[in-house]
């Protein structure tokens, strides 16, 4: 099988058991969440068939069908788009108020991670380059970054930033005076400047550990005799750098981009809380607040899928990146 | 190069003590350097980074086993609310006027309590599904590593905050094995690879064809080889423990009635510190996961320098001054001789 097939194999079969995942913490956990939320509902208004049906599909049948039988509506449900009905949020339907929050949560983080990739890369090719200099020295101390909380690191950003100096706004997502969401430049610019402080924290905290793993994997490759080659060719030191040795130091970096994503994705869940960003970890928090299991359902599959998707597109930029695993195939 | 090599033949040498040295230096030395006391030579054994992290993890250990002891309660109130630091109250008090300093004494024992237990439960699982797995080969193999790399590419929290939102009421224990079956796969991918490559070596060969049974061979010969691997994995996991555990109890889906840094923190965040600028009740509990996560990274750092000396950094230039050093005092010597 070539690379390209069995990673795409894989990915169906992660997706599976994320699916898998989400039909059965609710029916092998404690507690009827069936029943608290039809309650919770029917406060709201009257409770139709249809959605007593879809909430139960995805938190448990009380009607006693066969757990396959169930597994099977439950599944035709989700790739049909039903995702019940939200308590908090009453009466829409969970993919409309996910559809709202993702494209916050997904720019924000995305161009955070992007940011703190190219600067660990780049910071990490350096100090592997020269090691023993000033940069290399400071490489534990940026790697304390990713040991502090990324809501801690927050709060503080918006301590010092928002509340002390009021450079940056303490919560939300963009100007609420102004018009709500729009394609125009003043709801675009008030988005990147409500956006600034989330993404840095997530900058701050991650781009160590990026800059640790290449400078280390700088150190090996430096070591190779293709880098002396290339070094008796009397070959510039930049290009030796940049083409002989970072791009092959920098391949174990994006193959363990899905264990980094999912901290990042973790930890900004947090991060957006303490902003009240209006993306999809603070709806997550909402949702379990109010005991709104469809939601919070909705949204793990939702969160779940894109880091899914985000590992598949990087697995794909690998065969590009890197020639060898298509040469396999 | 030449400057570190140290030949009997050394023209520096020979200048030195007038005449060439015969015999190697390594035989002369002993006789000539004064053996120190154990403990001394224990401490130079250890590299900067190893002394300086575990120094502060003892440090922060002691501070939680027997601060809680020393200090008051940290529930109990006082009509003095949210008062900075002063001599009385080294951390200032919370707005019920809580002694911030005792409560971090006890915060520390509730998030060291959690880090160790998610560390060896984590530990435990990665074992088993990454070293068992590699081992044995075949469909297990496969099928334990399929799960490795699903569990992974699963985002962790999100799975914790699901889980923990249909458990009520968590004990400290309860909420310690919900973060341990979300954290253990990452451990599970390095110490499968490692145990693929201690599998294949002679002497693992060797112990096979003697006719050891498969549970000695892995508990005897693949183990111990582990063991750098697996105590890095396990600060690893520490660190990821203590980290969730804040996290989630920030969000107020921690532990009932348990104090931890995490927990310290959502109390800030609903007292209000941070709009009302109380930073003595939410910067020393994080400021706290940070030194420790510093300091354990920076254990993990000296353990990658044990299983890999070529990322040691100033360590190159140290042992050539060493080795001058050493050249200089032998040939010295040799002129008493």
């Amino acid at each position: 099988m070539n690379y390209l097939a069995r990673k795409i194999s894989f990915y169906v079969v992660a997706l599976w058991a994320a699916l898998t995942l989400n039909f059965l913490i609710p029916r092998l956990l404690p507690g009827n969440p069936v029943e608290i939320l039809i309650q919770k509902l029917a406060a709201r208004g009257p409770i139709t068939p249809e959605l007593r049906n879809s909430v139960e599909l995805l938190l448990g049948d009380t009607s006693n069908d066969p757990i396959l039988v169930q597994y099977w509506s439950y599944l035709t449900g989700i790739f049909s788009g039903d995702f019940g009905v939200s308590i908090t949020y009453y009466p829409q339907p969970v993919v409309e108020i996910i559809a709202q929050a993702l494209p916050w949560t997904i720019v924000m983080i995305g161009i955070g991670t992007i940011i703190a990739f190219l600067v660990g890369i780049t910071l990490g090719m350096l100090a592997g380059w020269k090691r023993g200099s000033w940069l290399d020295n400071l490489v534990p101390v940026t790697t304390m970054f990713q040991a502090v909380p990324y809501f801690w690191l927050a709060l503080i950003l918006l301590y010092v930033s928002a509340v002390q100096f009021k450079i940056f706004p303490v919560s939300g997502g963009y100007s609420y005076t102004g018009a709500g969401p729009s394609w125009d430049w003043d709801f675009i610019s008030s988005a990147i400047y409500y956006g600034t402080l989330p993404a840095l924290t997530i900058v701050i905290s991650s781009f160590g550990g990026w800059l640790l793993g290449m400078r280390n994997m700088m150190v090996s490759t430096l070591s190779e005799d293709y880098i002396v080659t290339a070094e008796a060719k009397g070959l510039r030191p930049t290009r030796i750098m940049m083409a002989y040795a970072a791009r092959n130091a920098i391949l174990p970096s994006v193959a363990g981009f899905a264990i980094s994503l999912g901290f990042v994705v973790s930890g900004s869940i947090v991060t957006e809380q303490v902003f009240s960003y209006p993306g999809v970890g603070s709806t997550l928090l909402q949702a379990v607040n109010n005991n709104d299991y469809s939601l919070m359902q909705g949204l793990f599959l939702v969160i779940t899928l894109t880091v899914l998707g985000a590992n598949l597109i990087v697995d794909l930029l690998y065969t590009v990146i890197d020639p060898r695993t298509r040469a396999r195939s | 190069m030449t400057e570190n090599m140290i030949s009997p033949a050394d023209p520096a040498a020979q200048r030195e003590t007038g005449r060439p040295l015969t015999g190697t230096l390594a035989a002369i030395r002993p006789r000539f350097e004064r053996r120190r006391p154990r403990w001394q030579r224990m401490l130079s054994g250890l590299s900067p980074k190893l002394a300086v992290g575990l120094g502060i993890i003892i440090a922060i250990a002691l501070f939680g086993v027997l601060g809680p002891m020393l200090l008051g309660n940290p529930l109990s109130i006082r009509d003095i609310g949210r008062t900075p630091p002063s001599s009385e109250f080294w951390l200032g008090t919370t707005q019920t006027g809580q002694d911030i300093f005792a409560q971090m004494a006890h915060a520390t024992r509730g998030s060291l309590f959690i880090g160790v237990v998610v560390g060896v439960l984590a530990m435990l699982l990665s074992v088993i599904f990454g070293v068992i797995g590699s081992y044995v080969g075949g469909w297990l193999d496969e099928s334990f590593s399929l799960f490795t790399n699903v569990m992974l590419v699963i985002p962790a929290l999100p799975l914790i905050i699901v889980i923990s939102s249909y458990v009520a009421d968590k004990s400290i224990l309860m909420l310690a094995v919900i973060l341990a079956i979300t954290s253990w796969a990452a451990s599970a991918r390095v110490l499968r690879s490692v145990t693929l490559s201690l599998r294949s070596r002679d002497y693992v060969a060797a112990a096979r064809v003697t006719g050891e049974r498969q549970w000695r061979i892995i508990g005897v010969e693949i183990l111990p080889n582990l063991v750098p691997v697996l105590a890095s994995q396990f600060v690893l996991a520490v660190i990821f423990a203590i980290l969730g555990e804040a996290g989630l109890s920030y969000l107020g889906l921690g532990a009932s009635g348990a104090l931890t840094w995490g927990t310290m923190l959502f109390q800030a965040q609903n007292g209000f510190a941070l709009t009302l600028g109380s930073w003595w009740w939410f910067v020393p509990p994080g400021l706290m996961i940070a030194v420790l996560g510093g300091a354990l990274s920076l254990v993990n750092f000296a353990i990658d320098e044990i299983i890999d000396p070529r990322l040691r950094t100033a360590s190159l230039d140290k042992n050539k001054k060493r080795a001058a050093r050493r050249l200089r005092a032998s040939t010295k010597a040799g002129v008493t001789v």
